[in-house]
């Protein structure tokens, strides 16, 4: 059907208008975000909006620094980040191969009850959890926030894992194992390699929830600074210095909460999709 | 010579195949190893705190009880169901929030996937922008909306004021709290969209030069073709949306403070859970707060799942063995 290039433009322009508006709407609390973290303490407190910080304040980046332990905030939460990204890469890729590709007594069984737990609210476990980890003297410490990861303690990662699996053929898997390879070595050489996509995928998710986590953080080590997160500390500049005047470090705070994450996004998109809908895991 | 190459070629054979055929006689003990950190994950993370979690439900736990929590049968549910004020109102904040946020989110993302998917130039310009703000951590959104909504200073008022509108407060007048935690959620969609982007890249393009052969026009091919095939997604995006939405937290916690802030028109159900836990230190009676939680998401969900064969399509996709 040959469209009338009249009705064709004015499609055009309604089509990139509300794009336009819609990304200008979504944009602007980061682009204020930015221009805020860039101003200086007086310039905050105007009650005018002003977009382009005058004059511009470069300094709130190193003096945020002096003024909280972010060198300290941001080690604590790298160590929860590498528990996670290991749990995503070794015992969620193993439980994931297993289910996708050996074939064991009882499989189907496990792997419902993997699919359960994903429909398990966190709400449920949150209080005996709490309960637990207290009880073994681990409250206050980085026990709780690591050792679920560190066992890979997430059934959305391995489902992926196995869907992913699932989709690469039998003759691969086959010709290996009468080539002499064992179970490990196929895993290993085999569909590691050619999981990139969905490993990327699950690194991603696995860095970004470590990143962003919040009430478990709060909740067992709220109470020791020492072991703050990003996301904590954070939280806590809001009543820094009177409630307003902080304004500019706290977007500050922000900026360096987003940047890594910006990156770490950028580099692994084209992989996110594939990896995270391939072999129509969305379908379950 | 030969001879002796030819037997350690044997021999490492013999020892391959030897190995080969003991991995293949153990091959169910390996996948029991395989998956066994995981299941020893899910028995100490998941399944004893569920069951202990139902157990303290039924007992007065509170901090400072010794040995074992004395065993008060049904009466913290008694107590949530008729006594518990908090109960209603929180329950009531949960669902105003989520009958907003939920469909909307939906829409919006739905709506711009749509866009995007026409292929017109500088797509994943659109897209990135879209994006962005769903890779902001939370806390970080969060905060800046804390910023963004500010009543004097913030950047939404500046604005009003400046195109002559009247600022709002919006974290502090008990009208606004939820529009703005709406907001702040609707500012989130992009993860939706690329969900749904991903979905309609999906659909085969031969089906679209099918319907124009047909002369079916841009209406027809939305509503007998993108959204029937569609619905898949949309269905795991309104379950997804649906369990988190019940379960919000984080925000409401950052912006407004533990008390859900004025006339607590922002005290969201997990926030009530989590006062009575951790601040009331009553460990029983918010047990049973969320299996109350607990129980409202699985119906739901069960509803959902029980009534979606009849309108999400899945095609003649054959699901292969599991």
């Amino acid at each position: 059907m040959i469209e009338d290039p009249r009705t064709k433009l004015v499609r055009h322009i309604i089509i990139y208008a509300i794009l336009t508006v819609g990304a200008i709407v979504m944009m602007v609390p980061l682009l204020w975000t930015v221009s805020t973290s860039l101003k200086t303490r007086d310039k905050i407190t105007i009650r005018r909006l002003e977009l382009i910080p005058d004059p511009v304040a470069w300094e709130n980046y190193p003096y945020l620094f002096e003024a909280r332990p972010i060198i300290l905030y941001a080690r604590n939460t790298m160590i929860i980040v590498v528990a996670a990204l290991f749990g995503a890469w070794v015992p969620c890729t193993l439980a994931g191969y297993a289910f996708a590709r050996i074939p064991f007594p009882g499989r189907n069984f496990f792997f419902g009850i993997l699919l359960a737990t994903m429909m398990l609210p966190y709400v449920v476990r949150l209080i005996p959890l709490f309960l637990f980890f207290d009880e073994i003297g681990w409250n206050r410490t980085f026990g709780p926030l690591i050792l679920p990861r560190l066992l890979g303690h997430n059934a959305f990662y391995i489902f992926l894992y196995r869907q992913f699996f699932r989709g690469i053929p039998d003759d691969i898997h086959d010709s290996a194992r009468i080539d002499g390879c064992s179970e490990f070595g196929v895993w290993w050489r085999i569909f590691m390699p050619m999981s990139r996509p969905v490993l990327a995928a699950v690194s991603i998710f696995a860095f970004s929830f470590a990143w962003n986590d919040f009430l478990s953080p709060l909740i067992y080590v709220g109470s020791n600074k020492d072991l703050w997160t990003l996301a904590l500390g954070l939280n806590a500049l809001q009543g820094f210095e009177g409630d307003d005047n902080s304004l500019n470090l706290i977007m500050v705070f922000s900026m360096l909460m987003i940047i890594p994450m910006l990156v770490v996004f950028y580099f692994g998109q084209k992989h996110l999709i594939s990896g995270v809908t391939a072999q129509g895991s969305l379908k379950g | 010579m030969h001879a002796s190459i030819d037997a350690k070629r044997d021999n490492e054979t013999a020892w391959k195949v030897r190995l080969q055929e003991w991995w293949f006689r153990n091959r169910a003990l390996i996948g029991y190893a395989f998956i066994f950190p995981w299941f020893a994950g899910f028995i100490i993370f998941d399944a004893m705190p569920f069951i202990y979690n139902l157990y303290l439900s039924f007992t007065d736990y509170q901090i400072g009880t010794v040995g074992t929590p004395p065993w008060i049968g049904i009466e913290n549910y008694t107590e949530i169901f008729t006594d518990d004020k908090l109960f209603g109102k929180s329950m009531f904040n949960t669902l105003y929030y989520l009958g907003y946020s939920v469909p909307l989110r939906l829409i919006f993302a739905f709506s711009i996937a749509l866009i995007l998917n026409l292929r017109v130039r500088g797509m994943e310009l659109y897209r990135t922008l879209f994006y962005v703000p769903s890779v902001v951590p939370l806390v970080a959104a969060t905060v800046i909306f804390a910023g963004f909504l500010n009543t004097r200073y913030g950047f939404l008022n500046q604005f009003l004021v400046l195109i002559g509108a009247a600022p709002v407060r919006w974290l502090s007048s008990p009208d606004a709290i939820k529009p703005s935690l709406i907001l702040l959620s609707l500012w989130g969609f992009g993860a939706q969209m690329i969900i749904f982007l991903a979905g309609l890249q999906g659909i085969p393009e031969d089906l679209y030069e099918a319907a124009a052969i047909d002369g079916g026009t841009g209406w027809h091919r939305l509503f007998y073709i993108t959204l029937p095939l569609m619905t898949p997604t949309i269905f795991f995006n309104l379950l997804i949306g649906l369990i988190d939405g019940f379960q919000v937290f984080e925000q409401v916690f950052i912006l407004i403070g533990t008390h859900g802030g004025p006339l607590q028109a922002g005290l969201v159900y997990m926030l009530h859970v989590y006062n009575k836990a951790f601040r009331d230190f009553e460990f029983g009676y918010a047990a049973a707060l969320s299996v109350v939680l607990f129980l409202i998401i699985f119906v739901l969900t069960v509803m959902l799942v029980y009534t979606s064969n009849r309108w999400v399509f899945y095609g003649d996709a054959q699901d292969d063995e599991t």
